[in-house]
């Protein structure tokens, strides 16, 4: 914390202790002690009467330079390393090269890791700190939030990236509190300030109409989550090997309120969209279910995924994991292929750096067509079984 | 029972618009609305409510004055109590900030249970200032809630949305949950409800009335800072291939064929 009481300069007046918003001074053999409530606010600096209470306004300024290395938080689930952690790795070698002479890193929590380090070294990174319990096997807010906290306190990295996921988005916030730094949410773009070295996040907001870029100048470490599908893998290199650095374990099982009481996995695979190559997606202009059935045939036939608009998705016809867009799925295929889609920009916000866009809709007008590559205004029904056809 | 629920007025972003021509967004005549998740986020409240005599619902909202607009909509619906944060103060805070002042404010309330917040608001998408809130209040949370099983004298049972599937989770009371929008379908405003609700104040507070430091709150607080922004810039239309269905499906794959993607 960054307010401190000096024990000499203390008369136990105890002024202090009134002044303060947060419960977080006590008197203790008659003089005033900060406890863990004090959020730093300084109430109780002007307060005192003898001078004997001092924050220490500028410490994170003057600590930067104590925090360097690119950090990735490597989750995982049942074991399995979450596929937008390799996409992190593959972004985070970029900004760790932008910024010269720093490590990356991933910090992976669970038990039997042995398997998952190994791949985080085959995927890039340099260093793995490890957090091995029976207590972190499963995620947890209250078990993750400590563990990495402590982590960053101990280690200090510069930049720790986080996949948007449910777990990421539920964690990182808690973190960025706990540590007081800022966090970007669901950034789609990263990049390291060639001046002052600062990362440059960028997200999509106003549902994807407008793009914004935003610094974290003067705390550390800066914060992203990523949204999964945005960033390119990196290739895993076999047999490359790390340096594994075992963070200080404090965890009791007290420290963990909430309890896990199931698990259940109900989609088959969560990942299938933004691993696709191909992905064949429905929307309104299907007219009804029936019409993933011929997008479904289309798919399988290619290699691809099912993918869908959030019309389609409102109107019951299809799960919404197969939503694509901005509140959906962003995806990067090489080919995209939207039948029936107008291209609200929600959905535009989800699929337009695809490699090649094919679009096919009745209306001319639609706005898919801005974005897409090639673009055949006609009838669904009658083109996607020629261009089934054509392809086999 | 105490349940706080933590909403906010947004613009209507599905209508939101660029201007072909000068790239901006179009922001005139768009509507400001109650966030959808946190319609959700309060329904979970009154369902609470409903089933709980004595239960006392307080909605609590940090914004201009106009947003007292979505309070009111929030006491018509069945919420007991309003509270409005509001200050030029508070103005320009990213999730860090405006998370200091609302759970500064709900340690000035001190009393609560639950405390219910949409899993993220449609203008910022962030979906941080709920388990920040919870992390500065030191309690527990469950974001991306689906359903309330159990509420019982000092601890609920939900279930927690994932992508693939979803987790049963038990949590003590006093925790912040966040609601998505599988959890219920909001009820509509009654026309009691809004004739009673016009006539009850809604209690505003700025930063003299809650125990925050004026370095904790507002812009100059906030550690994230906008650099720039900027309207994306469309991929453009690239070739319209005419033809019949036949005709158009070979051209498209002889094309796809030429750049090496069949």
């Amino acid at each position: 914390m960054a307010v401190k009481i000096s024990a000499e300069k203390c008369k136990g007046c105890s002024l202090c202790v009134k002044a303060c918003p947060f419960s977080a001074i006590e008197m203790v053999d008659k003089k005033a002690v900060i406890n863990d409530k004090c959020t730093a606010c300084g109430a109780c600096v002007e307060k005192c009467n003898f001078g004997a209470i001092t924050k220490d306004e500028e410490k994170a300024g003057k600590d930067l330079s104590a925090y360097r290395d690119v950090w990735v938080f490597a989750e995982q689930r049942g074991g399995v390393i979450t596929p937008v952690v390799f996409e992190l790795l593959g972004k985070g070698r970029e900004l760790a090269t932008d910024i010269g002479g720093v490590n990356l890193c991933a910090i992976l929590l669970g038990k039997d890791l042995g398997d998952m380090t190994k791949q985080l070294f085959e995927a890039g990174a340099d260093v793995v700190y490890t957090a091995n319990s029976d207590l972190l096997a499963n995620y947890t807010a209250d078990g993750y939030t400590k563990v990495i906290s402590e982590a960053i306190d101990e280690f200090k990295p510069e930049i720790v990236l986080y996949g948007a996921t449910h777990i990421g988005r539920d964690l990182a916030p808690r973190i960025a509190a706990r540590v007081n730094t800022g966090l970007t949410a669901d950034c789609t773009k990263l990049d390291i300030d060639e001046e002052t070295k600062g990362i440059l996040q960028t997200r999509p907001a106003f549902g994807g109409n407008l793009m914004a870029t935003i610094k974290c100048p003067n705390h550390r470490p800066q914060m992203s989550t990523v949204r999964p599908g945005v960033m390119t893998k990196a290739k895993p290199q076999p047999g490359r090997m790390g340096q594994v650095v075992p963070v200080t374990l404090k965890l009791q099982e007290s420290d963990i309120r909430t309890k896990i009481l199931e698990i259940v996995k109900t989609a088959k695979d969560m990942v299938s969209l933004t691993d696709a190559e191909i992905i064949v997606s429905g929307g309104a202009g299907l007219g009804d279910a029936s019409g993933f059935e011929l997008i479904k045939k289309f798919a399988d036939r290619v290699g691809g995924v099912v993918g869908a608009s959030r019309a389609a998705v409102d109107a019951g016809w299809i799960d919404h994991s197969h939503q694509v867009g901005q509140t959906g799925t962003t995806v990067k295929p090489k080919i995209y292929i939207a039948c029936g889609i107008s291209g609200a920009i929600q959905h535009l916000a989800g699929m337009q750096t695809s490699d090649i866009i094919i679009a096919i809709n009745k209306s001319p007008i639609a706005p898919i067509f801005e974005v897409a590559d090639y673009g055949i205004v006609g009838d669904l029904y009658q083109v996607l079984p020629e261009l089934m056809e054509a392809w086999s | 029972m105490k349940i706080l629920v933590c909403v906010k007025q947004v613009p209507n972003t599905n209508e939101v618009k660029i201007n072909p021509k000068t790239g901006t967004l179009i922001r005139d005549g768009v509507e400001s609305i109650l966030n959808p998740d946190d319609d959700n986020a309060l329904e979970a409240a009154l369902q609470i409510k409903d089933k709980n005599e004595g239960t006392n619902v307080t909605v609590i909202s940090m914004g201009p004055p106009q947003a007292a607009d979505v309070l009111i909509e929030c006491m018509a619906k069945g919420a007991d109590d309003a509270i409005l944060l509001s200050s030029r103060a508070f103005g320009g805070a990213d999730t860090w900030a405006t998370s200091n002042t609302i759970a500064g404010a709900i340690r000035k309330i001190a009393d609560y249970d639950i405390i219910f917040a949409g899993r993220q608001a449609i203008d910022g998408d962030t979906a941080q200032v709920g388990p920040q809130i919870a992390e500065r209040l030191g309690i527990p949370q469950v974001t991306y809630v689906e359903e309330v099983l159990k509420c019982e004298d000092g601890k609920l049972t939900v279930k927690r949305q994932l992508e693939d599937g979803y987790e049963m989770i038990e949590i003590p009371t006093p925790c912040l949950l966040t609601a998505v929008k599988e959890l219920n379908t909001p009820r509509y405003m009654s026309v009691k409800g809004i004739y009673d609700a016009c006539e009850r104040e809604i209690t505003v507070w700025n930063e003299t009335d809650i125990p925050v430091s004026p370095d904790e709150i507002g812009i100059n607080a906030s550690p994230t800072k906008v650099y720039r922004s900027f309207t994306p810039k469309p991929k453009g239309r690239g070739m319209m291939v005419e033809g019949t269905p036949k005709e158009a499906a070979a051209k498209v794959t002889e094309e796809l064929k030429k750049k090496h993607f069949l």
